[in-house]
């Protein structure tokens, strides 16, 4: 496959903070990753994996270095041109779930389609078929309160994918569930990669969760320390 | 965007039923003041115009010239003459009462009392247009009137300081150089709606004026009390258009006379009353200002709490001008929401006040639409803050806000 990278950091850094007291979160990364990938982001706290998770989710910017994404300088765009990036290309699971209270699983999956302004009769047949992939398409009118975590994860996964994103970034979905729902949550990110083709990008710190991706970076001190295969590594995906 | 943004502007709120109600207290309170003291101003402004018009209303007075007194340079606007009169209570339907006066002054002398005053020439007509009764005595007869005999009624100021109690019916005094019989005394009137004393007068027959005093057949001023079925306005008009028929006053050459309607007294004492009203209405919506910094309060509370609600929406791919579209429509809609309850609060307030307070129960549309549209520009003007504290926060930093 010698097709271009959907993803692509050059030597990006991070800094926070300015003068004696700033603090340099990533010192020079390199990643490419392609279309279709499943990647598990690896490494202890401190290491660079979630600034880079933001600066992969157009959240934030690298203080140096290049970022393309299909091809666009995101480091050049604007603020609300990465919304727009985000909102058309982009979904977000993250590890609290980040449901809006007192709103039903429907609303909640709409939410983004509302942005997008679909019509009310698309947003809810769009959020209909979103939940029903993540198999709660009966429980649509049930608030966060009332469903389990592992439910909402799922809901939340579903608010990520209604829009049929490109790649959908996970901030460790599992971190907040016991072993038996997180294996469920797993299964259901690796059919999404593998049936819908949604590259996924997880940032996890259990071994047994990025087991479950073909490609894993580990980080170490703001640097990318190694790129290894997953469990489910297949050949002919690039690292 | 805009109509599914106050579809969720709403679900929020009556997610929040209780806050949002206390939210929009201060709105409620201040629109439902404002409206009440302004209806009810308004019913007190028409309840002393209803006042005044019961007493003398409906008069009109003629005089030549424009404007109050003579005014200005130029020649003198010509006086009116006899047959204009005549013209008048002729040819004007609904006019009750034609009063034409010429007016002296001089010194009257009595006994060793002497006393500077008012001649005013008229016609018995004159004390039914001012509805001014007799205390004592009697008015002038046709005869005396047509002849212009000597006689005169006398007003009470001029009665207490040339008769000092004595019984003044029948007795003479000589004012200039006539020698003149009263007839008849008026009751106290007080002081004019210029502050001038009414009571401070002789009347006499008009010819009997025109022929000892000023010396000529003008007729210097024209009252005229309008029958109550017939509009005031339009007898002044069919009036004006009158005179400068008669007159000759053609195209758009300026009148040379002046009719002046009392009503506009009334008016310059409603106008106090409205002004009274406008205080009060102001002192009510500084109430509404503290009720627009209520709603900015709650809003910027509402947008520390909901953080994480705005960063997974800034995450989802909100641009900035739709969180804050969002909290904007939301603060506008809470204040409208607080103007609509406050004018049925008002509505309520006024119909059973007005009773209480003896004003009539006046709905005046555009003090309403104007405190509604008030409400909104507060939810405008103070949502726009917390709104744009909302719409600048870092998705990143929202996301991680417990």
């Amino acid at each position: 496959m010698a097709a271009d990278p959907l993803i692509s950091l050059r030597g990006v850094t991070k800094t926070f903070g300015e003068g004696p007291t700033a603090f340099q979160a990533l010192k020079g990364v390199d990643i490419d990753i392609m279309a279709g990938d499943f990647v598990a982001v690896m490494g202890p706290s401190g290491s660079g994996k979630s600034t880079t998770m933001n600066i992969l989710g157009c959240l934030d910017v690298p203080t140096d270095g290049e970022y393309l994404f299909r091809g666009h300088h995101v480091e050049r765009l604007t603020r609300d041109q990465r919304a727009l990036l985000r909102r058309r290309y982009l979904g977000f699971v993250f590890q609290g779930f980040n449901l809006l209270a007192r709103t039903t699983a429907l609303e909640n999956v709409e939410l983004p389609l509302l942005y997008r302004g679909e019509s009310k009769k698309t947003r809810h047949d769009m959020g209909m078929a979103a939940l029903d992939k993540v198999g709660l398409a009966e429980w649509w009118d049930h608030t966060p309160a009332e469903l389990s975590g592992g439910q909402q994860q799922r809901v939340a996964i579903a608010r990520a994918i209604v829009t049929h994103p490109d790649v959908l970034l996970a901030d460790e979905p599992t971190g907040n569930l016991d072993s038996e729902r997180s294996i469920e949550i797993m299964e259901l990110l690796t059919d999404l990669n593998r049936q819908s083709g949604i590259t996924v990008l997880m940032v996890t710190h259990e071994a047994e969760m990025a087991g479950f991706a073909h490609t894993i970076i580990h980080f170490k001190d703001g640097l990318v320390e190694s790129v290894g295969a997953g469990n489910q590594s297949r050949a002919g995906v690039p690292a | 965007m805009l109509g599914t943004t106050i579809v969720l502007a709403i679900r929020e709120i009556r997610r929040h039923l209780l806050r949002s109600f206390l939210t929009i207290l201060g709105i409620v309170i201040g629109v439902s003041a404002v409206v009440t003291m302004v209806t009810l101003g308004n019913g007190a402004t028409k309840a002393v115009q209803e006042s005044i018009a019961s007493l003398g209303s409906n008069i009109l007075q003629i005089r030549p010239g424009q404007g109050f007194g003579r005014g200005g340079g130029g020649p003198r606007p010509p006086a009116f003459k006899a047959a204009d009169v005549e013209a008048i209570r002729s040819q004007i339907a609904g006019v009750k009462a034609v009063a034409p006066q010429a007016q002296s002054s001089g010194v009257a002398i009595a006994n060793a009392a002497n006393w500077s005053t008012t001649i005013n020439g008229t016609t018995s007509d004159f004390f039914e247009a001012q509805q001014w009764q007799l205390s004592a005595g009697r008015l002038f007869t046709p005869a005396e009137e047509q002849a212009g005999k000597a006689v005169c009624v006398i007003g009470s100021t001029v009665q207490t300081n040339l008769f000092r109690g004595e019984d003044p019916i029948g007795q003479r005094f000589r004012i200039r150089d006539l020698s003149c019989t009263v007839i008849g005394t008026l009751v106290t009137r007080g002081q004019s709606g210029f502050g001038s004393d009414q009571d401070d007068v002789v009347i006499m027959p008009i010819k009997t004026v025109q022929r000892r005093f000023t010396g000529n057949r003008d007729i210097n001023f024209i009252m005229v009390a309008v029958d109550a079925a017939y509009d005031t306005s339009a007898v002044q008009g069919e009036i004006e258009k009158l005179l400068r028929e008669r007159r000759k006053i053609t195209g758009g050459k300026q009148d040379d006379f002046n009719v002046f309607d009392t009503k506009q007294i009334s008016d310059t004492l409603s106008g106090t009353t409205q002004i009274l009203t406008g205080l009060l209405g102001s002192v009510a919506a500084v109430s509404l200002l503290v009720g627009g910094i209520g709603i900015m309060n709650i809003m910027l509370v509402s947008v520390t709490e909901r953080t994480r609600e705005i960063g997974i929406r800034l995450a989802i791919g909100a641009v900035a001008r739709e969180v804050l579209l969002q909290f904007l429509v939301e603060a506008v809609a809470l204040a409208c929401l607080g103007g609509l309850i406050g004018l049925l609060l008002a509505l309520i307030a006024t119909f059973f006040l007005a009773p209480v307070l003896a004003v009539p129960f006046l709905f005046d549309p555009q003090i309403n639409l104007l405190a509604f549209v008030f409400s909104a520009v507060i939810g405008v003007v103070f949502g726009y803050f917390p709104a744009r504290r909302a719409a600048s926060l870092n998705p990143i930093d929202a996301l991680r806000h417990e």
